[in-house]
């Protein structure tokens, strides 16, 4: 493994930590009696694009982990399993998109709304329903219909709020040589 | 949206005084035998130990009771879930068919659909106690130290440290950061429109972010200049060293895991099937 | 003969980000053992010049060099972050990022880790300078349930864990009240004496950090060294005056009184001041001003009745509180750190909710009311900026409660460029709030709720950070807003700021009011200068040792002199 800057290290920290909190505490009631959006994927494809894919990975698996473990006392790896492939993933094909210098327009929202959208499908599509038959034994077309349910819940937020989120971190990176008093 | 989470409860009990390493790699063990097996036999033994041992951790079920309901009300759903998906997934597995009484096309009730969710349910019941424990006993600044210990990176480690350590700080800014928003005029909860409430919520969530985003600079600065990361490896302040009752859980533990996947794969099965 | 340790040789550096260089031509010696403090306004570059000594400039913030530095003998360039840190121990500005471990042990313990100490060794020099701090019995201790001022003692543990030549303090009075904050500085005046390392502190409350001996007084300004003498010599100048900083107040006392202040006079303490012929001059002058008087108001505004609250359940933060404020009232709320003022304003605007009790606004019952609703009547000005900032450019964060309030675009544009012109941000309107100083984010964020226009505001710590010049604008449109009839709330812990600009004030100890009274009654009753951790300030200790028999009359006719002087000031600087 390549060697881990500090700044990476601790994004992984706190970027689980937030992680944790927004899936906890921050659900926004969509209207419909007992669904909530989630934002916490969208915090974590913000920072997949950001730190890069370890981050990502990393964020996802031990912000998911912390979740499931200090909310409902066992951890579903299954799923905490996807959190970790959607980090690592959209941090990695993400590479291209590169917000860093404060760039966001049109092509980069479209590229990044494919990547997320592609990766999450294949997650919680596939990945997840697969996962819970081989580890959990359980019925097939229960955890299909729960994994493309949670897949395409997932990909809107991440379509809206992750956008707004990269759009507007894009516009916090200042350009070199570019404050002055007025 | 002040819900509990669980956390380490202060207590002398000999489940305390293990390492953090030991009980990570006792959960381990005890959580991937429970996963693989399926057999009933086996499920009763771990279970009977795991409330062995939550009696020997001195924790009172009363001081978890919050975290319980959550779980009940869990394992209520997905069993209805797994019911209604597939109500002949233990007809399937068994390949016998005992009908108790019939409802509607395929949902009859038969015996070996019960004994699947049985199975299902019990495995839960087992883990359970486990998780529980290993939560409630480690000091959240031990456990960095099990991980690294266990063989993980402790830069990771670290950072998982680094993760429990901010979560009650991160949850009362966000608070904070609510509450000041909602006094500028920003509505998340009922009148607005979906849509509104989407931007509203980003709105919400950017100072969050945002101030994440910089509290992640004066962490990284803080903790550089007090040279984390200098060498390959670092000590710990709060780690428990080895004692013998750790040798011998960790043995106890691991003939555990050993026996009863024997005893699920002896005849070539997850299952154990009482109706052959 | 003395050794440097720290040369700073034709220095300047710029952030990338910025198109000017932040630090012009820094020429600067520091001699072993010295103990150095740095003043100067608010983004002037104070905090930037101890990054360059620490070595977070340029490894972690980019930008460019020009000329050399050299620490103990070493050029910077040619070092690395873990090399400085070894040389130089920082305690940082922001309250935020201050603390690593989850106790307070773990937090100590923190370098001795990354250096891999064997947990033995590491565990008994732990326990060694926890007594050297005196917080041996709060190791295991979580930082969450500490004070402020214990907060301070482990930070500074924490760097003196290992031998460090140099300790670089950021603004460590910042948050203190001013027993705590005496405090601190003793102890950091202790721990130089025991290790003989060399001590470097950037503050804004001089006079507090002059209560120890100090070498060298430097002043800096937009990034210049504009002054690097002895506190003695620089108080008999007039630098601090024109580069917008407090004066101790018995020196500005001597200023106004006619008395030449001069070296010789050892003015950087107020116990070692010699007044000698001074002191007719003082009695002159007291003679020859009138005190104001201050009438008193009776239109009740914002009332509390027997409120209580606890954030845990057994432990109460807040305890049978009850008050009432009137309309057109300025008030302040003091207390020791963590004696729940913060928490009483939050009840007030309806961020939490008080477990029993009444809340009226004009004999109105608000307390069902929410946050939003609260907030037309109240504005409140949180302590930590952070906190309140949401948006990315200054502009739209001081425009962002207009905005929800659906004001027409043309008027949002002309109260939030009037109010940032009080604040001294107009200057910055198009800038991000990223590239601020601490003090600066803290200006917007009191313009973001000035520019609502609220009835009642609330001001938390509404000048901590902040030079006199900024002070002394924000204090003014404060009042000019208070004439007009806003009532105004302010939780400080200056007491001159008390006694200058509000007439009463409200002393908190253990979440109970224990005074409510005029401010200059609560500071001359010693009991609740005690209880509260405040302190009696230094323009009472001059009237006394002048001989003036009503010191009293004599704080109060200075502030009004000064209020006054500082009008014509502003004019001129
Ligand atoms: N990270 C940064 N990027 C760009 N510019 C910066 C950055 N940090 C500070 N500055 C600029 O440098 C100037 C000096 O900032 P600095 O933090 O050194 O001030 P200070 O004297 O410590 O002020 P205060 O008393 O308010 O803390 C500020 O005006 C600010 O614009
Ligand atoms: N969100 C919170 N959750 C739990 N406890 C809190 C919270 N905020 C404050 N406290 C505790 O309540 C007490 C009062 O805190 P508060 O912030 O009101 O003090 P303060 O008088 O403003 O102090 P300071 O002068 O240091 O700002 C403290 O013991 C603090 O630790
Ligand atoms: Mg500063
Ligand atoms: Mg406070």
């Amino acid at each position: 493994m390549k060697r881990l800057s500090i700044k990476t290290i601790v994004a992984i920290g706190i970027g689980a930590a937030v992680f944790f909190v927004l899936a906890k505490f921050v659900a926004i009631p969509t209207g419909i009696p007992n669904t909530t959006i989630q934002t916490s994927y969208a915090f974590l494809a913000l920072m997949a694009v950001v730190f890069g894919p370890i981050a990502g990975a990393l964020i996802g698996f031990i912000g998911h982990t912390l979740n499931d473990a200090l909310s409902y006392g066992s951890v579903w790896w299954s799923w905490v399993i996807v959190s970790l492939f959607i980090g690592l993933f959209i941090g990695l094909l993400a590479r291209r998109i590169d917000v860093g210098n404060g760039e966001f327009g049109k092509k980069q929202i479209i590229s990044f709304n494919v990547i997320q959208a592609v990766i999450q499908a294949i997650g919680w599509g596939v990945l997840a329903p697969i996962l819970d038959v081989i580890i959990y034994a359980e019925p097939a077309n229960k955890v299909f219909a729960q994994g493309i349910f949670a897949g395409i819940s997932n990909i809107i937020t991440v379509g809206i709020i992750g956008t707004i989120l990269l759009a507007a971190y894009a516009k916090t990176r200042t350009k070199s040589n570019s404050l002055t008093k007025e | 949206m002040a819900q509990e989470i669980l956390s380490f409860i202060e207590r002398k009990s000999p489940v305390h005084s293990l390492s953090g390493a030991t009980k990570l790699i006792i959960f381990i063990l005890y959580s991937t035998a429970a996963m693989l097996t399926y057999d009933t036999r086996v499920l009763l033994g771990l279970l009977v130990i795991s409330i062995a041992i939550f009696i020997v951790s001195k924790i009172r079920i009363r001081e978890i009771g919050f975290i319980m309901a959550f779980i009940l009300a869990f394992l209520l759903l997905n069993n209805i879930a797994i019911y209604i998906f597939s109500p002949q997934e233990g007809v399937k597995i068994y390949g016998s068919s005992h009908v108790l009484f019939e409802i509607v096309g395929r949902y009859n009730v038969t015996l070996e659909q019960l004994f699947y969710h049985l199975n299902i349910t019990l495995k839960y019941f087992v883990v359970i106690p486990a998780a529980l424990l290993f939560i409630v006993t480690t000091h959240p600044s031990e456990f960095a130290a099990s991980l690294n210990k266990i063989g993980v990176n402790y830069k990771i480690a670290y950072s998982v440290s680094l993760a429990l350590r901010y979560i009650p700080d991160i949850q009362r800014d966000f608070r904070t950061i609510a509450q000041a928003q909602q006094a500028r005029g920003i509505d998340i909860s009922r009148k607005e429109k979906l849509l509104k409430r989407l931007k509203n919520a980003s709105s919400i969530i950017f100072p969050l972010i945002f101030s994440t985003l910089n509290r992640i600079e004066v962490i990284s600065n803080a903790m550089e200049l007090r040279r984390f990361g200098k060498k390959k490896n670092r000590t710990w302040y709060n780690e428990k060293p080895f004692r013998k009752a750790d040798y011998i859980v960790l043995v106890a533990g691991s003939l555990i895991l050993v026996l009863s996947l024997v005893i699920t794969f002896y005849d070539g099965s997850r299952f154990y099937n009482p109706f052959l | 003969m003395r050794k440097p340790i720290i040369e700073f040789k034709n220095f300047s550096f710029k952030y990338k980000s910025q198109m000017e260089p932040t630090l012009h031509q820094v020429n600067l010696t520091i001699y072993e053992g010295e103990k150095v403090v740095i003043v100067g306004p608010s983004g002037s570059g104070k905090s930037t010049l101890a990054h360059c000594i620490n070595g977070l400039v340029p490894f972690s913030y980019q930008g460019e060099i020009e000329g050399n530095l050299t620490i103990k003998g070493q050029v910077t360039k040619s070092l690395d972050l873990f090399s400085l840190s070894k040389i130089v121990g920082t305690v940082l500005q922001d309250p935020d990022g201050q603390f690593i471990g989850l106790s307070v042990g773990e937090d100590i313990a923190f370098s001795l880790e990354n250096e891999a100490v064997p947990q033995e060794k590491m565990i008994s020099q732990v326990v060694d300078v926890s007594k050297l701090v005196n917080m041996e019995d709060k190791i295991q201790s979580s930082i969450h349930e500490l004070s402020g001022g214990q907060k301070q003692r482990v930070s500074l543990a924490g760097v003196i864990v290992e031998e460090v030549d140099i300790l670089l303090f950021d603004e460590p009075l910042a948050n203190l009240d001013p027993a705590t904050g005496e405090q601190a500085m003793a102890l950091i005046d202790q721990i130089q004496k025991e290790t003989n390392t060399t001590v470097i502190i950037i503050e804004h409350r001089l006079e507090d950090v002059l209560t120890q001996d100090i070498d060298r007084v430097i002043v800096v300004n937009d990034g210049r060294i504009v002054s690097d003498r002895n506190p003695n010599e620089l108080l008999a100048s007039n630098v601090l005056e024109s580069c917008s900083l407090r004066e101790p107040l018995y020196v500005k006392a001597l200023k106004y009184a006619g008395c030449k202040v001069t070296p010789e006079m050892h003015s950087a303490s107020i116990e070692t001041l010699v007044l000698d012929e001074s002191k007719d001059k003082l009695f002159e002058w007291y003679e020859a001003t009138i005190p104001a008087t201050y009438e008193k108001k009776d239109s009740p505004i914002l009332e509390l009745q027997d409120i209580n609250f606890s954030y845990h359940k057994g432990f109460p933060t807040i305890q049978n509180v009850s008050l009432t404020i009137h309309k057109g009232e300025m008030v302040s709320i003091v207390g020791t750190n963590g004696a729940g003022k913060s928490t009483l304003s939050k009840l007030i605007c309806g961020f939490e909710k008080i477990q029993s009790g009444k809340i009226l606004y004009k004999g109105e019952d608000i307390t069902e009311d929410t946050i939003y609703e609260r907030s037309n009547r109240i504005g409140m000005v949180m302590q930590n900026p952070n906190h309140m900032i949401s948006k990315h450019m200054i502009y739209d964060e001081v425009a962002l409660g207009l905005v929800m309030r659906g004001v027409p675009e043309d008027e949002i544009k002309k109260r939030v460029e009037e109010t940032l012109k009080v604040c001294g941000l107009y200057g910055f309107r198009n800038w991000p709030i990223s590239a601020l100083s601490f003090g600066q984010k803290k200006r917007v964020t009191i313009a973001s709720i000035l520019v609502l226009q609220t009835e009642v505001l609330i001001l938390d710590e509404p000048t901590a950070g902040q030079d006199l010049r900024h002070y002394t604008e924000i204090m003014e449109f404060l009042t000019e807003l208070n004439s007009q009839g806003v009532t105004i709330l302010m939780i400080t812990h200056d007491m001159h700021l008390m006694l200058e600009y509000t007439s009463r004030a409200i002393a908190i100890a253990d979440g109970q009011v224990i005074a409510d009274n005029s401010a200059v009654n609560i500071l001359t009753n010693s009991e609740v200068v005690e209880k509260t951790n405040l302190k009696v300030t230094s323009l009472f200790e001059l009237a006394v040792k002048a001989g003036i028999n009503k010191p009293i009359d004599f704080v109060s006719r200075f502030i009004d002199y000064d209020k006054e002087a500082r009008v014509t000031w502003r004019k001129k600087y």
